[in-house]
């Protein structure tokens, strides 16, 4: 599976789980705008981890937060 | 008169009163004309002296021949290090030591070492016990050099002498270790009482020890929550009921009380809150958790509480006078005892929601991870939880459990029937809690450490 397929997997299952409306899944749609929360990020990033073994928020020296969905799924897909 | 603990053995009269521990006894009635010392009980007077004993037994019959004589006894834990030993005898000018070991290497420099044997009780005449002892109970738990606490007889017995009626000779039997608080106030309770005592053996089961402590007719039965889990996990453990079950040292939540009720429906249930520092503070006989609000506003002479920031704070005869060394204060400045126990009210009741340095922020957000094991154990296939922090990139950490599952449920579930458990603790969570106290993720695990205190082992934040 593709990390874009598995992000968008977790986003849909953790926003499901916190009872927020799933985002659009698309690169445009702006992060703050969903309905999501910090603590859905947190989990959707700790989930990831387990997944993916890495954690591109905690690993890259100089980190530029993602605002958008295309940018949450760079993070993921930049080789390290 | 001062009385010493030598005279709650020393009647001569009456039923026959007895210590048991890993096997082996100590005829109180005995030992009341005799001495485990060898006559060298005279050679403590006024000393500063350590109890390091391996059995329980020969630490118990250390505190009652030599208190009233030594200037000091220091009760060590069994599982002190020889670190903290060292650090000890320094920090409390000890000049004698205390052994039932025949190869006592323990020896330091300055000190003397006295050889105690429980089955060797041989005559003595008695010598006077008029001394005001201190007793200085060593505190478990964090990293570093136990702290020593500072008692008396007079405030380690203040609980007892109003709780309990001098004539109840019961048989009494506890989980803890008597070196520790817990432990030492079911030993003074039995002395006390005029009864005997059954003390745990060293890697005794519970169930076992249970067992045990009823076919030695013992009746008034304490321990931790953790402890009584273990009992709770063992079926036969139920035809052997205690007529009296005591819990202390951790949060009796409502799952482990309602366990307990169902388990042993004829048995009286308490929980009781105290401390090594603050003492016997109350017992709560209701079945319910926490304690009544009405508890805050007392005023009978005795205990007074409060809640100052959160946690509850004692003011009692029964706190212990002082720490030893440079530790600092152990009362505010109004004389209160600080806890550390955080505590929620809600109504007219209060309740426990866990230790200040415990608390996991999320994103902010203080959790005790008590509250959610609370809600986790009353899940019905649950038998026991852990809950901890994660650490977290967004939000600081986030919450995750440790669950063990109930033997009934456990064997032959498939992993989709494992992940249907896990979805539903967390649906269970998510009905008694907010968001960012729900786990986020669920493991199961065979079984979850307990430490020789008889409390849950938790990763220091």
């Amino acid at each position: 599976m593709f990390v874009r397929e598995i992000i968008f997997e977790q986003l849909t299952q953790v926003a499901t789980e916190q009872n927020k409306i799933v985002p659009e899944l698309s690169d445009e749609v702006v992060l703050l705008d969903s309905d999501l929360d910090s603590l859905c990020f947190a989990i959707l990033v700790a989930r990831l981890e387990d997944i993916l073994g890495f954690d591109p928020f905690s690993s890259a020296d100089e980190l530029r937060f993602p605002t958008t969905v295309g940018e949450l799924v760079a993070l993921y897909e930049t080789p390290r | 008169m001062r009385r010493a603990l030598w005279h709650t053995i020393d009647h001569g009269k009456g039923a026959r009163r007895q210590l048991w521990n890993d096997g082996l006894s100590v005829d109180l009635g005995e030992l009341s004309a005799g001495s485990c010392f060898y006559n060298r009980i005279d050679c403590l007077r006024g000393r500063s002296v350590v109890i390091a004993t391996q059995s329980q037994l020969a630490a118990a019959i250390a505190l009652v021949e030599l208190d009233g004589v030594a200037g000091r006894l220091i009760l060590c834990p069994p599982d002190l290090s020889a670190d903290h030993m060292s650090a000890i005898i320094t920090r409390a000018d000890v000049t004698a030591i205390v052994t039932d070991r025949e190869d006592s290497d323990t020896a330091q420099a300055g000190t003397e070492i006295f050889t105690l044997r429980t089955s060797h009780i041989v005559p003595a005449s008695h010598p006077a016990r008029d001394t005001a002892t201190d007793w200085v109970l060593l505190t478990s738990g964090t990293a570093g050099v136990p702290k020593m606490v500072v008692h008396t007889l007079s405030t380690l017995m203040g609980a007892i002498d109003s709780e309990q009626a001098p004539t109840t000779s019961s048989t009494w039997a506890t989980f803890y270790d008597v070196r520790r608080y817990g432990g030492l106030q079911i030993l003074l309770r039995s002395l006390a009482g005029g009864g005997s005592m059954v003390m745990s053996g060293t890697g005794q089961p519970p169930a076992d020890f249970l067992a045990e402590a009823i076919a030695r007719g013992a009746t008034r039965i304490s321990g931790t929550p953790s402890h009584w889990r273990r009992v709770l996990m063992s079926p036969a453990a139920r035809q052997r009921a205690p007529d009296y079950v005591r819990l202390s040292g951790e949060i009796a939540d409502q799952a482990v009380l309602d366990s307990l009720k169902a388990f042993f429906p004829r048995s009286r249930i308490a929980h009781a809150f105290a401390s090594t520092e603050a003492g016997v503070a109350f017992e709560v006989q209701d079945g319910l958790s926490g304690f009544p609000a009405a508890l805050l506003d007392r005023h009978d002479g005795c205990v007074r509480m409060k809640i100052e920031d959160g946690s509850l704070r004692i003011q009692s005869p029964r706190a212990a006078r002082r720490y030893l060394g440079n530790e600092g204060a152990l009362r505010d400045e109004d004389g209160f005892v600080d806890t550390g126990d955080m505590i929620e009210r809600r109504g007219d009741r209060c309740y426990f929601v866990g230790r200040r340095g415990g608390v996991i922020n999320v994103g902010g957000l203080k959790v005790h991870p008590e509250e959610i094991e609370a809600v986790i154990n009353r899940h019905p296939s649950i038998e026991l939880s852990r809950v901890a922090a994660r650490r977290n990139p967004i939000t600081g950490a986030i919450v995750v459990a440790e669950v063990v599952v109930r033997a009934s449920q456990s064997s032959a579930a498939s992993p989709n029937e494992i992940e249907a458990l896990k979805m539903d603790i967390v649906a269970f969570c998510r009905q008694g809690l907010p968001p960012h106290k729900v786990p986020s993720a669920i493991r199961i695990v065979p079984s979850l450490e307990v430490a020789a205190s008889g409390k849950l082992v938790r990763a220091v934040a």
